[in-house]
């Protein structure tokens, strides 16, 4: 188990490595000149000089990059050019508003997956599994800001029901805020639900037809108590994995979504950053989410090795 | 006749035989599925749209006409009309040549790309394999999307690099695969067996573990693809990809998020069109997966 620890955690520290690498030089390569953006529009040559002075933009690439990360290990990502905030106050204000948003689509995904992956896997051919199954294909496949868009014009445009756009925090007022919120949650949470069903369908399926079900058949269990007691309980480990490799896409749907709806959290500030060329915000931004990322995962991998045994005597789990 | 002529014509008869076998099995998969024959036919539909948008739009999809400024759908204009006054049709039409476009060069650009990486990284294991993987690992963990801006942001916007972006956001998925497949398929018999004959590396990974792996592969694209003609609409609606006015789903769909209200039909089609695009693409994908994977035989 400890070696297992060690080596998955040596991985991540190896990708993490890499991944500030390709932050730093990515954000380098976008055309435009940093120290000219922060001196403004009307800065005289003089004044670009004193900030790249200022800010060591002479310095070789790899001083600087060090210098970045020498910061960035003990939580200074920089300060925002166009607001002048740091970038990590600034993250600290967007992401909740985020993960409140992920998470109402986690729930929305998760409530309607697992019972409907469940279901089309017991019973397997029928109505049900068609239903279910040609749900999930038309979720994977409807792009997710244009159901955004439909939502809108549905529930918004045409019956009034719901805010389009705008937001409200949920300290201020939970009900105006859930009104504002669940539009976007219902678009990401559905995307999430296709991918999660169908993961949920074939483990089921592959747990459905183990030997020990057979036994709990056999020795005379009802249908219903195989399936709750024994069977759904072993198919949801690596529908766990999914959900953490998929944690990626719920980000990229939320830079989407985030947009359409004019909700104020990370996703937005990631477009918005890129958008006026705040080069320490887009670094920031990103290196925050690749190494959330990896972080996720790893602790998703764990937390796999806790609800399998088998994993942890065999090394990795996911041979990479 | 000698009994070894025998059997080596009944080994012949037997090859020979085995093509309309395929075929025919190939017939009975079909009549199994047909939703997955109904999203091949709706795939080729847009292909020969994206071919032949010329002469099937009808009208020119960038000739503005302010007498016809979001005319609801009508005889003359099937899909209305956008707010410069132009024909959604012809314009829902040329941007199925956008679409497929960025969808296929991406996927292909990603194969190129991501194959021989997992290819080596998976015949030759050690550091190298170690090397490609640590990369591979960080590649994936910038979300696809966040990449794929990352890298229009670098490059500048415009369909084609838009379709560079997405490609590269969707190797790792194929530098992973294929590695994965590599691996299993290194160790089967025929390629030691071929190793002990004497075949090279090179020959090794071409003739012997390659072809062996296509299958898989092809499945893959036709999951990824649709995905693709996604981003690069996701792309071109946050005005990173195709550039007004060329017609493209994504730019159509950004511009009537501003109409919504008194001018719905814009957003309809284009995003009726993509949506029925990637269905069809899954659905074929599907059938192809089934005919493909002989575990479902």
């Amino acid at each position: 188990m400890f070696d297992f620890l060690v080596r998955r955690a040596a991985i991540s520290g190896v990708t993490l490595f890499v991944i500030s690498m390709v932050v730093f030089t990515g954000v380098r390569m976008i055309p435009g000149d940093p120290a000219r953006v922060m001196a403004g529009t009307d800065a005289d040559a003089a004044g670009i000089e004193a900030i790249r002075e200022k800010y060591g933009l002479g310095d070789p690439i790899p001083i600087q990059y060090l210098r970045w990360v020498g910061l960035a290990l003990r939580g200074d990502l920089g300060h925002s050019i166009r607001t002048r905030e740091s970038v990590v106050n600034t993250v600290a204000t967007k992401l909740p508003i985020t993960m409140e948003l992920a998470f109402l689509s986690l729930l929305i995904a998760v409530g309607i997956a697992i019972p409907a992956g469940v279901l089309a896997a017991v019973r397997r051919n029928t109505v049900w599994d068609m239903l279910a199954s040609g749900a999930s294909l038309g979720g994977v496949s409807i792009p997710n800001f244009w159901l955004g868009l439909m939502l809108i014009l549905f529930f918004s445009v045409q019956l009034g029901w719901l805010p389009a756009s705008g937001f409200v925090s949920i300290w201020e007022s939970p009900l105006d805020n859930l009104r504002r919120m669940i539009m976007p949650a219902f678009v990401l949470g559905t995307a999430l639900a296709a991918v999660l069903m169908r993961q949920t369908r074939n483990s089921m399926i592959e747990v459905m037809s183990a030997d020990y079900i057979r036994t709990a058949y056999s020795k005379g269990l009802a249908g219903r108590a195989v399936v709750f007691r024994h069977a759904i309980r072993n198919s949801l480990i690596p529908v766990v994995t999914i959900l953490g490799l998929q944690m990626g896409a719920l980000m990229s749907g939320a830079v989407v979504t985030e947009q359409i709806f004019v909700v104020p959290g990370f996703g937005r500030l990631i477009v918005e950053s890129v958008f006026t060329r705040d080069y320490p915000l887009v670094q920031g931004v990103v290196l925050i989410t690749a190494s959330s990322y990896v972080l996720i995962n790893l602790l998703v991998d764990l937390s796999y090795s806790l609800l399998n045994p088998r994993i942890r005597i065999g090394g990795t789990l996911r041979e990479s | 006749m000698s009994p070894s002529t025998t059997a080596t014509t009944a080994v012949l008869a037997q090859t020979l035989s085995r093509e309309p076998d395929r075929l025919a099995r190939a017939w009975r998969q079909a009549r199994r599925r047909p939703a997955s024959v109904v999203g091949a036919v709706i795939v080729l539909l847009f292909v020969v749209a994206a071919i032949a948008a010329p002469w099937i739009a009808g009208a020119d999809p960038m000739q503005t006409d302010w007498k016809l400024i979001r005319k609801a759908p009508s005889l003359a204009h099937p899909f209305g009309t956008d707010d410069l006054g132009r024909d959604t049709f012809a314009r829902v039409v040329w941007g199925s040549r956008i679409s497929m476009q960025a969808g296929v060069f991406s996927i292909l650009l990603a194969i190129a790309v991501g194959v021989p990486l997992g290819l080596v990284a998976g015949f030759y294991r050690g550091a190298i394999d170690q090397a490609i993987m640590r990369l591979t690992d960080a590649w994936l963990a910038f979300p696809f999307l966040i990449l794929a801006i990352g890298l229009v942001t670098i490059m500048g916007p415009s369909l084609t690099n838009a379709t560079i972006a997405i490609g590269l956001g969707a190797t790792p998925t194929y530098i992973r695969l294929t590695r994965g497949l590599v691996l299993s398929t290194a160790a089967e018999d025929y390629v030691q067996g071929a190793r002990a004959l004497g075949a090279g590396d090179l020959r090794l990974m071409s003739r012997h573990v390659l072809p062996n792996i296509v299958s898989s592969l092809m499945v893959q694209a036709t999951i990824s693809i649709p995905i693709a003609i996604i981003a690069e609409a996701v792309l071109s609606f946050l005005g990173l990809g195709v550039q007004p006015p060329a017609p493209s789903w994504g730019t159509m769909l950004n511009t009537a998020q501003q109409f919504l209200d008194s001018a719905p039909w814009m957003a309809w089609w284009p995003g009726i069109a993509i949506f029925s695009l990637a269905l069809s693409f899954n659905l074929a994908g599907d059938g192809l997966r089934d005919l493909l994977d002989p575990r479902d035989y």
